[in-house]
């Protein structure tokens, strides 16, 4: 924070401060979080479309926001940097993209396994298969079980309400867990949108190891003698226990957390129109091509439904299954080859013969509402559903 | 740290571990005691479950009795064998991923100083010769070239200990290991060279065989990280598992490797040598002398 800004309380924040708006673009709204956000210690490595936003991070280090950064040799480093700063007692944050995530992948199941509060933006882009800088989420499925709480926002203002819940939430210290908040790159980052945002002399309250679960490597906590990682010296029962109950340890935090992901996300998921035959189910930008589609579907006189999954990790299980109660078909437009999201739903439905995961573009394709009604007309012409 | 949060207070004392008491009342947290005090004052490193005549868990109880002030330190290790005398040892103490010590150390310490700006607080990377020369060789250069305050030190067994005796970027040319069925290529990866070139303020080459020269060595470097910039002591640690030497050889082999190609060797920047020079005056009229 800077001197001449406000320590206000988060529900304040995000609640009850006059908000502005203003016009700005995803990787603008990143900075604004980061800029309230009362940040100790920013580490940064560039790649597209990443690399516009922590540029502002940056300058918010410059001008004082933000009290140390730098940029580092590559991913895996700066993922290990930031745990080593998270240890140390701080409030940290970094972000990356695609090849960068699976660069750095090795450090994400350990931010999760050392408890780390832990806030990362994920600017989601093609990974090589072959090379692509394009927008595509297949990082995503990657990460889904790494331990880390992963939120997918839909726009600019998304990408800014997301990133600072994410620290309130991950901070709570029945769950202190690393949180990603995920936006579909290009999209988000370089588009500029509508973004309601605080004054921004206001800031959060700083973070406190005190909060933690684990004591922070500050040599402030006697009796020094700490080794936090999981026990992996002894091959023997109790180590593997240890190990065991300490990984559960981790996925219960994260049960924990819905609560105040409820709270501060009104919702893991959102629904509109719960009572449709046909509903669409999608996380980021995909659900604004749904809502072009239901609209465009509407006026043909196709009635559709659209759930919006705003937390993929927890995910909401029980949600889906209230929201697809009276549903006969559940469309699941990605952004990604493999289906990660489809194959979620599908997991946690029954009946769920009714999940049709389509449409998919990836390689950078666009998600024309277009294919979106397509998929569902050729589905409702080879049936017998009346609609 | 230091005594205020380290003695326990009266009325509590009695509940606290035998073992905790210990290492205040007797033990390197408010006083110390050096290599000379080891087998007769509490000790850093009790019991580990390291192989008879390991160097390794050697070079960490001497280097262990070295540091300037244990109770404000945290050492960042990596995975190798050095992890299970590490994990048992009275200082806070890091390990995650292979290879990612020196960034981890990076964060650390950058950390420390944005939240305890006035306080001494050190931070020490010890880990083994595979897991600076070959996969933490680009993060280990990179904390150097920015200059980072932490101290590095590898315990070289010139091998792939904990893995079960593979070659490693230190290993010997010629030397037959695992996965170098014929014979290792290509000579030690210059990790010693390469520290001065990169910008540590301070590096020493140092054996188990001479306990002294390591425990100065290590303290210098400490108090060098702390104040100037990077350091890095490299501490030949002989590994008798996978060498196929006799336990109770270490100690020779260690004096044999001075002789042919281990010798003791110290670097000092202008900055360091100056630096060591004001504490050295400040220190003789105390009778200390650090050099
Ligand atoms: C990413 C990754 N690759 C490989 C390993 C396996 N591994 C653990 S320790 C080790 C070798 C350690 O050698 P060295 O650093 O020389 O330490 P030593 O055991 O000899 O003390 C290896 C290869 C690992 N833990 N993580
Ligand atoms: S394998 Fe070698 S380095 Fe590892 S514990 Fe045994 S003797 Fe020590
Ligand atoms: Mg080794």
């Amino acid at each position: 924070m800077r001197q001449d800004q406000k320590v206000v309380n988060a529900d304040y924040l995000l609640f009850d401060a006059p908000r502005k708006e203003s016009f700005i673009t995803g990787s603008e709204a990143v900075a604004e979080a980061i800029k309230r956000a009362n940040i100790d210690m920013a580490v940064a490595y560039p790649i597209t479309p990443q690399s516009e936003s922590m540029h502002l991070v940056g300058e918010l280090y410059a001008k004082g926001y933000v009290k140390d950064f730098y940029r580092a040799e590559n991913e895996f480093a700066v993922m290990a940097a930031i745990h080593g700063a998270s240890l140390a007692g701080g409030r940290v944050f970094t972000a990356t993209s695609g090849p960068g995530t699976l660069r750095a992948m090795e450090m994400f199941p350990v931010w999760a396994g050392a408890r780390q509060p832990i806030v990362c933006a994920f600017m989601c882009r093609g990974v090589s298969l072959p090379p692509s800088i394009q927008p595509e989420n297949i990082e995503m499925a990657m990460l889904l079980e790494t331990g880390m709480m992963m939120l997918h926002a839909e726009n600019g203002q998304d990408f800014f309400d997301m990133l600072l819940k994410a620290y309130i939430v991950a901070e709570k210290p029945d769950v202190h867990l690393p949180v990603g908040v995920f936006a579909d790159g290009f999209f988000v980052t370089h588009t500029r949108d509508k973004v309601m945002l605080p004054s921004e002399d206001l800031t959060l309250e700083s973070y406190s190891p005190h909060c933690a679960p684990v004591p922070a490597f500050n040599m402030e906590t006697p009796p020094i003698r700490i080794t936090r990682d999981p026990l992996l010296n002894k091959s023997n029962f109790i180590s593997y226990a240890a190990n065991a109950s300490w990984h559960q340890e981790v996925l219960a935090a994260s049960e924990r957390a819905r609560k105040y992901l409820n709270r501060y996300l009104n919702g893991l998921l959102e629904v509109e129109k719960p009572e449709a035959k046909i509903m669409f189910a999608a996380s980021g930008t995909a659900v604004s091509q749904c809502r072009e589609a239901i609209r465009r579907l509407s006026d043909m006189g196709i009635e559709a439904g659209l759930i919006k999954i705003k937390s993929v990790r927890p995910f909401p299980e029980k949600e889906l299954r209230e929201a697809t109660k009276e549903a006969e078909w559940i469309f699941v437009p990605e952004f990604n080859a493999g289906g990660w999201l489809a194959r979620e739903i599908k997991a946690a439905l029954d009946r769920n013969s009714r999940v049709v995961g389509e449409p998919r573009v990836f390689g950078g394709m666009t998600m024309p509402p277009e294919i979106i009604i397509d998929a569902v007309l050729k589905r409702l012409q080879s049936s017998d559903v009346n609609i | 740290m230091k005594t205020r949060v380290i003695t326990p207070a009266d009325v509590f004392e009695k509940y606290l571990p035998e073992e905790y008491r210990d290492l205040v009342d007797r033990g390197p947290y408010l006083e110390n005691h050096g290599v000379a005090g080891l087998g007769t004052t509490k000790e850093l490193v009790e019991q580990h479950p390291h192989c008879a005549g390991c160097g390794v868990s050697l070079g960490i109880r001497l280097a262990a009795a070295s540091l300037p002030s244990p109770e404000d330190t945290i050492i960042v290790g990596t995975p190798g064998c050095s992890f299970f005398a590490l994990a048992q040892t009275a200082v806070n103490y890091s390990n995650t991923a292979f290879g990612n010590q020196n960034a981890v150390a990076s964060g650390i310490k950058r950390m420390l100083q944005v939240r305890h700006p006035d306080k001494n607080k050190d931070v020490i990377v010890m880990v083994g010769d595979g897991g600076i020369a070959d996969i933490g060789l680009d993060l280990t250069l990179h904390s150097w070239f920015r200059r980072e305050k932490i101290t590095t030190i590898m315990l070289d067994n010139e091998v792939y200990g904990n893995t079960g005796g593979q070659e490693s970027g230190m290993s010997k040319i010629g030397q037959k290991l695992n996965m170098a069925p014929t014979g290792k290529k290509f000579p030690k990866v210059p990790v010693y060279d390469m520290a001065k070139t990169a910008g540590c303020a301070y590096t020493a080459r140092v054996t188990v065989a001479s306990p002294y020269k390591l425990e100065k060595a290590v303290r210098k470097a400490v108090l060098i990280a702390r104040n100037v910039g990077p350091t890095y002591v490299q501490i030949y640690t002989p590994c008798p598992t996978n060498m196929k030497f006799p336990s109770n050889g270490t100690i020779n082999v260690a004096k044999e490797a001075e002789k042919e190609y281990y010798s003791f060797d110290e670097y000092f920047t202008k900055e360091a040598e100056q630096y060591l020079a004001e504490q050295n005056a400040l220190k003789n009229s105390q009778g200390i002398d650090e050099k």
